[in-house]
């Protein structure tokens, strides 16, 4: 049982860690709209809150049967607060700091429009942050399983997925940048006039 | 100190009558007076008044410190009853917006808005450098009705009237000493939701959100109020609201200041009784200099007007509410025949546009594609579809910006269509008018290039 | 203003950056003008339409489409 149960943790573990990047591959093209995409952009912010809705429910049973399996006696604090556990306080640590960077981003965003929008696109941002976290603790909690193959090949293809997208967002933050000083109004026209003081 | 309520004080300075001998003061404008109010000194002796001059001329200011509560109420009241109208554009009542900022709890702001944005009117800084002590009357009485402790008094940098300003202030002992603020040129910006932006978050950009009046300066209840406005207050305390509806219609009441440019003989600022026909107030400064077509009304966001209907339109507000207009600042250019109003109009759009503060799409796209739409058709470009977009565009940019500037840029457009309508059909077969390349006649701030 | 007819939509022009998402949602009530912006028409949400007007709202990227508690 507890077998079954382990095996479940770690499997529900790697599906989440691919629906979490799946996520933030969706969310990264959701924001940026220069990003020509054959879906409507509603369907993807919907697909993209769909995904990690999947993750969260992948999450609870990765975390459940974790604490359910007798063996490696981690308990429900552990899930939550970082580095008190006794089974791997570092890397289990790190896995409690990406479920609490999760629920704040996922709480936030339920209460979306009651919480001031800069407040919401800090802490969504911080998604950026609590993926690496996750595939680090994925990688050394995982063990022996780490070190399998196939683990090691999905692990590449969700680095190569994020840094693909993150840097093809960045790319493209640039250029709109640039296009759309040459054709708006530049807004930092009053600014420089209120320094300079020029007529 | 008593406040002066319903009784005129005999002064034979505020007999009306016309100026026959007209002395130049500045280059341009040149100030003249049909009615004398606000101009008395320069009428008089040329030159604005010192603050004992001042004090000899209209009185000593009637309401100054604490007299409690009954006071304030009185002016308000006086106001009120005078049926004073913002001078700004918008024609608010000013007792309204007195009491809306006396309405809301916390502690006051008076802003006075000096910067004059329009460049076709010259009423604001001419005022504040003939008058100024009417004007900084005008803040105290405002402050004291409304028992602010902050009194700020805005002009573009660089403006003409910064010193006689500054001079004007040190004579005086106000309870509540008032700053000068110089705020960026550029025409948005003294918009009164930028002007209040720009002095709480030095940012001088439109806002959406709640009035002035609500939450202002620094979330204080705000008064924002033109500088002409607050100099007509300031008469209004002294002699009453009677006496100042000796001058002008039941729902316009008083006295003006009024911008007269183009081809007239002598364009300058003009203070007149408010529901004179436009053609008296051309006449004043002597009459056409070449055969008229058509005026703008109202600056420009205003509103072209061919001369036919013009002459006999007299110059209030609901004069101009009849027609569909808007009385807005008061200024006139009057555009002769001789002159192409689409290429007026297609210049002026290439600088409202320029203008925009560049953070509300229909504004910051609609205005630049409205402009060279009608740079096109001024240039006589031909295209069967360019009245059509050009329209199309027109009816889908106003309501959707946060400040009022692309309404007004559309208004002075769509107007142009419509008064200059044979023009523009013309232009757009590609037979453009041969005065298309003509020096423009309406003013455009230095440095803007057509 | 109507008391009848319940909640509506109001667009910040300000905040709206012209992502388009109200457009896609609510193609009956916000038509999109040809810089991308939206425009809304008159009056309140038809109540067949006011889950979808609530979802757009809150899809927002910026939080620029606001439904009214009417």
């Amino acid at each position: 049982m507890d077998q079954a149960l382990w095996f479940a943790s770690r499997g529900t573990g790697l599906v989440s860690l691919i629906l979490l990047t799946a996520t933030v591959v969706l969310g990264a093209q959701h924001a940026d709209r220069t990003a020509g995409t054959r879906w409507p952009r509603f369907t993807v912010h919907a697909v993209h809150r769909n995904l990690s809705m999947l993750a969260l429910a992948f999450l609870a049973v990765h975390i459940g049967t974790a604490i359910a399996d007798s063996y490696v006696g981690i308990t429900v604090l552990d899930a939550f607060v970082p580095f008190v556990s006794a089974y791997k306080p570092f890397y289990l640590g790190l896995g409690a700091i990406a479920l609490d960077l999760m629920l704040a981003v996922i709480i936030t965003s339920a209460v979306r429009t009651r919480v001031p929008l800069r407040v919401w696109q800090w802490v969504h941002r911080a998604a950026y942050g609590l993926w690496p976290i996750a595939l680090v603790h994925g990688i050394g909690a995982g063990g022996k399983d780490a070190s399998l193959l196939w683990v090691q090949a999905v692990n590449v293809l969700c680095v190569a997925a994020v840094v693909v997208t993150v840097w093809r967002r960045l790319a493209n933050r640039r250029r709109s940048g640039a296009v759309t000083q040459a054709i708006r109004v530049p807004r930092q026209h009053n600014r420089s006039r209120v320094e300079a003081g020029a007529r | 100190m008593t406040l002066v309520t319903g009784s005129m004080l005999a002064s034979d300075v505020l007999a009306s009558g016309p100026i026959s001998t007209i002395t130049p003061l500045h280059e341009t404008p040149i100030p003249h007076a049909e009615v004398v109010r606000l101009l008395a000194a320069w009428t008089d002796d040329g030159r604005a008044d010192n603050f004992r001059e001042h004090e000899k001329r209209y009185g000593r200011l009637p309401v100054v410190g604490t007299s409690g509560g009954v006071g304030r109420h009185l002016l308000i009241d006086s106001v009120r009853r005078a049926g004073l109208r913002g001078r700004g554009g918008a024609g608010f009542p000013t007792a309204d917006k007195l009491s809306a900022v006396a309405a809301t709890k916390g502690q006051a702001v008076v802003v006075a808005n000096g910067c004059e944005g329009d460049a076709t009117s010259s009423k604001d800084h001419t005022l504040l450098q003939l008058a100024p002590h009417l004007v900084l009357d005008g803040i105290a009485l405002a402050a004291y009705a409304l028992s602010a402790d902050d009194t700020i008094l805005c002009l573009h940098s660089g403006s003409p009237a910064l010193e006689s300003v500054r001079a004007a202030i040190a004579e005086r002992r106000d309870p509540v000493r008032v700053t000068v603020v110089e705020v960026p040129h550029r025409y948005t910006a003294s918009e009164s939701s930028a002007l209040v932006n720009f002095l709480t978050t030095g940012q001088a950009l439109p806002t959406t959100g709640p009035r002035a009046a609500v939450r202002g300066v620094n979330g204080r209840p705000t008064l924002v109020d033109n500088v002409e406005t607050l100099a007509h207050l300031a008469l209004i305390a002294r002699y009453g609201d009677e006496w100042y509806r000796e001058a002008g219609t039941a729902e316009s009441s008083g006295s003006t200041l009024l911008t007269v440019g183009g081809a007239v003989t002598w364009p300058g600022v003009y203070e007149v009784e408010l529901g004179i026909p436009i053609s008296d107030a051309l006449e004043l400064a002597g009459g056409e200099s070449e055969s008229l077509q058509a005026v703008a009304i109202g600056g420009l966001g205003g509103t072209w007007v061919p001369m036919s209907v013009a002459a006999e339109l007299p110059l209030t507000h609901e004069g101009c509410a009849e027609l569909g207009i808007s009385l807005g600042v008061a200024s006139l250019v009057a555009l002769p025949v001789q002159a192409c109003g689409i290429a007026e109009t297609a210049r002026v759009l290439g600088y409202l546009a320029d203008q925009s503060a560049g953070q509300c799409g229909p504004c910051m796209f609609g205005l630049p594609a409205v402009a060279a739409d009608l740079a096109d058709l001024a240039a006589g470009r031909r295209d069967r579809e360019l009245l059509g977009r050009l329209c199309k565009r027109l009816g889908v940019i106003p309501g959707r910006g946060a400040c009022s500037h692309p309404d007004a840029a559309v208004r002075f457009a769509a107007s142009a269509l419509r008064t200059f309508a044979d023009d523009a059909r013309a232009h757009a077969k590609g037979h453009p008018c041969e005065w298309a390349q003509q020096p423009s006649w309406t003013p455009l701030p230095e440095g803007v290039t057509a | 203003m109507s008391r009848y007819s319940g909640p509506s939509l109001a667009i910040d022009p300000i905040t709206c950056t012209a992502h388009g998402l109200c457009a896609e949602l609510l193609p009956e009530v916000v038509e999109l003008d040809e810089w991308g912006y939206p425009i809304l028409i008159d009056g309140p949400v038809p109540p067949a339409l006011r889950a979808q007007a609530r979802a757009a709202a809150t899809a927002c990227p910026t939080l620029a489409l606001k439904l009214s508690r009417g």
